[in-house]
């Protein structure tokens, strides 16, 4: 089973997840319910790098050697050029990333003449906030939104599913064909998605067991997305981290296969369910081709198929305000999980390594 | 799934159920499987298959099958109505000479290398810089990072109206403050392709910000110690003890980024639809033309010969890769 013996560079990154920064050498001695994974953690090398892993997840906000020394940061030339470099750098990636986000902000309350003829200027005319009111109401984005929360609500869901019954079989309870489906959906993460395309399709036109089409009905995006190895492996590679000895622990206690995985597993896993649900809601947020060839109906289609549809019909301000509306969710998701985000972004690399 | 195992949970007399067994069963008798079947249960293998169910049923569906039949699919005349019928290799010959492929070959490969050249040294350099940063590392890494979260059809449609090619145009106006343009931008034959990766770098690049960072951070102080002891200064701490660290992420994200742009499909799709004349027609948008497009459509032969194709391509590309490679990366 891959992953079972995990390198010690993998469980590293694994504890670089934890995203409530938990110190589980000092953590509440409560139990092992509610406590990282890292708390258990087996004496001898395992533990020196869980230690250093520590430091290294408090180093995104503090400060550390780096190849700028204590010393190098006395000298006064090379303290400045450093200094400036970061200013420059701030600037920058104020410009290039919160610049754009502040025209749309801007435009989502000018008057359309205004956007058209001056661009940058800044309310020459005044303010027109019927632009929002007019795209919730009248283009309907407050359907689509709603569609869009409704798809990522659902899509969470199944892949929470997939993702935690599929990782508790193959981490937890480790059948002998456990390796050979570990391996299948290992496999799939080396597919390009776009040999999917046309048989999914196929599939959505015909499917297996239902027999009806389930074109336009949203069960069409729900259950596709379960299918993600990425989940799977995210979620195998922390039960493979838990110690074993609170399962059997359980065991002995006359626990069930059901109650272990909801009493034990899961609430011992929620830096990870985190992490996946951060993944899993913004994936289908994102997600634009699939919905637009299996939601034909636009009554029914997410904000993301919806928006390029009414760009060419719909007044500019109107339609800015509308695209600032669709971003504002993501934004603000971010900006109050930016932990989690952040370290599911570091995490993406190393899984895909 | 053991077969001999040692039970007295023998009761039942009646060879029932003996299809049940599974895995390997011996060459004995109903008593015996039957007394696999409970012993099997008994240790838990019913709820293992019961827990995979959810996995098993949605990647058998929507993934396992789906990738086999299209292997399937590429050797096959598929239309909505009747059975398809095998047509050996015409649909990739079909593929193989259609006039438009070379142009969209050509565009994907262009496409792909300026995305390289956007967007790999940039997110280097950003990361190497804000490793240094001492206070509100936070702060530089949320800036990086916001664009990611914008969804990606906003994203290009946003950047779509700054593109106008008109002198009030957004990206005119600004570079008008320096005397330069108007340029036409995206319906310009020459300019459409580098403003479509302008767009796609700005959307991805702090992504890959994220990853070098935490690659940076995990440098174990003791090598830059060491480092500067023999008197190595600052730059060639970057260059001699960073950069090797590195190697291992650089040559990761230097594959995967150029599997993830020859799949490029939105961008082309929402900008310009393929044109002007051409000029961004691409891989993925002949595959999704194929299948799904206004005028041609429905040949879903041509459609999952040209994406077994594509894959096959990167696979065997990532697979000369690794081998290429595996000398340089240490670990």
């Amino acid at each position: 089973m891959t992953g079972r013996h995990i390198p010690e560079g993998k469980r590293t990154t694994m504890t670089v997840t934890n995203p409530t920064g938990q110190r589980p050498d000092t953590g509440p001695a409560a139990g092992a319910r509610g406590r990282a994974p890292g708390a258990a953690a087996p004496s001898g090398p395992a533990r020196g790098a869980r230690t250093a892993s520590k430091r290294k997840a408090s180093q995104l906000d503090g400060s550390t050697r780096g190849y700028v020394s204590a010393q190098d940061w006395r000298n006064p030339r090379v303290r400045m050029t450093i200094k400036t470099l970061h200013g420059i750098l701030l600037v920058l990636l104020l410009v290039v990333g919160v610049g754009p986000m502040l025209l749309l902000a801007k435009y989502a309350i000018t008057p359309t003449q205004d956007i058209i003829r001056t661009p940058l200027a800044i309310f020459p005319n005044g303010v027109r906030w019927a632009n929002i009111s007019e795209a919730w109401n009248d283009v309907k984005i407050s359907r689509y939104f709603l569609n869009t929360i409704w798809l990522a609500a659902g899509s969470w869901f199944v892949q929470m599913l997939v993702a935690t019954t599929g990782g508790y079989v193959l981490s937890v309870l480790r059948p002998a064909w456990g390796r050979i489906v570990n391996g299948l959906v290992i496999a799939t993460l080396f597919v390009p998605s776009v040999v999917l395309l046309v048989p999914l399709y196929l599939t959505i036109l015909n499917p297996p067991l239902i027999g009806t089409s389930l074109i336009n009905n949203f069960f069409a995006v729900w259950l596709p997305s379960g299918a993600s190895a990425f989940n799977v492996v995210l979620m195998t590679r922390f039960f493979d981290g838990l110690p074993r000895e609170v399962f059997e622990a359980a065991k002995v206690d006359g626990a069930s296969t059901f109650r272990l995985f909801w009493s034990v597993v899961l609430p011992m896993s929620k830096p990870i369910l985190g992490v996946v649900s951060v993944f899993a809601t913004i994936a289908s947020w994102k997600d634009f081709l699939w919905p637009m060839l299996v939601l034909k109906d636009p009554t029914k289609q997410p904000l993301s198929v919806r928006l390029p549809a009414i760009a060419s019909q719909t007044d500019l301000g109107v339609f800015l305000a509308a695209l600032a509306i669709s971003t504002l969710i993501p934004v603000v998701f971010f900006i109050a999980f930016q932990r989690l985000f952040l370290s599911g972004a570091g995490l993406g690399g190393a899984v895909k390594g | 799934m053991s077969s001999s195992g040692a039970l007295r949970h023998t009761g039942g007399d009646a060879a029932t159920g003996g299809n049940h067994t599974p895995g390997t069963d011996g060459p004995r008798g109903g008593r015996g499987r039957r007394r696999d079947v409970v012993t099997w249960v008994q240790r838990g293998g019913l709820s293992s298959v019961v827990f995979a169910l959810p996995l098993l049923l949605i990647f058998g569906i929507f993934s396992w099958w789906p990738i086999v039949r299209s292997v399937i699919m590429s050797f096959q005349k598929t239309n909505l109505v009747g059975d398809p019928t095998w047509v050996g290799w015409r649909n990739f010959e079909y593929v193989l000479t259609d006039p438009d492929l070379p142009n969209a070959i050509g565009n994907t490969l262009y496409f792909a290398l300026l995305a390289l050249l956007f967007g790999y040294p940039i997110p280097l350099v950003t990361a190497v810089l804000m490793s240094s940063v001492r206070r509100r590392k936070g702060l530089y890494s949320v800036l990086a990072y916001l664009p990611v979260v914008v969804p990606p059809v906003v994203a290009v449609l946003l950047w779509k109206f700054f593109y106008d090619g008109a002198a009030d145009g957004v990206f005119n106006t600004i570079l008008g403050y320096v005397g330069l343009g108007p340029y036409a931008w995206l319906s310009s034959p020459s300019l459409a392709m580098p403003s479509l990766v302008l767009e796609a770098t700005w959307a991805a690049a702090g992504g890959t910000v994220i990853i070098y960072l935490a690659a940076l951070l995990s440098v174990p102080d003791e090598l830059y110690d060491a480092a500067e002891v023999d008197g190595a200064g600052i730059w060639r701490r970057v260059w001699h003890v960073s950069m090797p660290q590195l190697r291992g992420v650089l040559l990761i994200t230097f594959i995967l980024q150029i599997i993830g742009t020859v799949q490029v499909f939105l961008e082309p799709y929402l900008f310009t639809g393929g044109g002007p004349a051409g000029a961004t027609q691409t891989i993925l948008l002949m595959i999704y033309d194929y299948a799904f497009g206004r005028s041609l459509g429905g040949n879903y032969g041509a459609a999952t010969a040209l994406s077994v194709m594509l894959a096959a391509f990167l696979a065997i590309l990532s697979l000369v890769y690794f081998k290429l490679t595996s000398g340089w990366s240490k670990s």
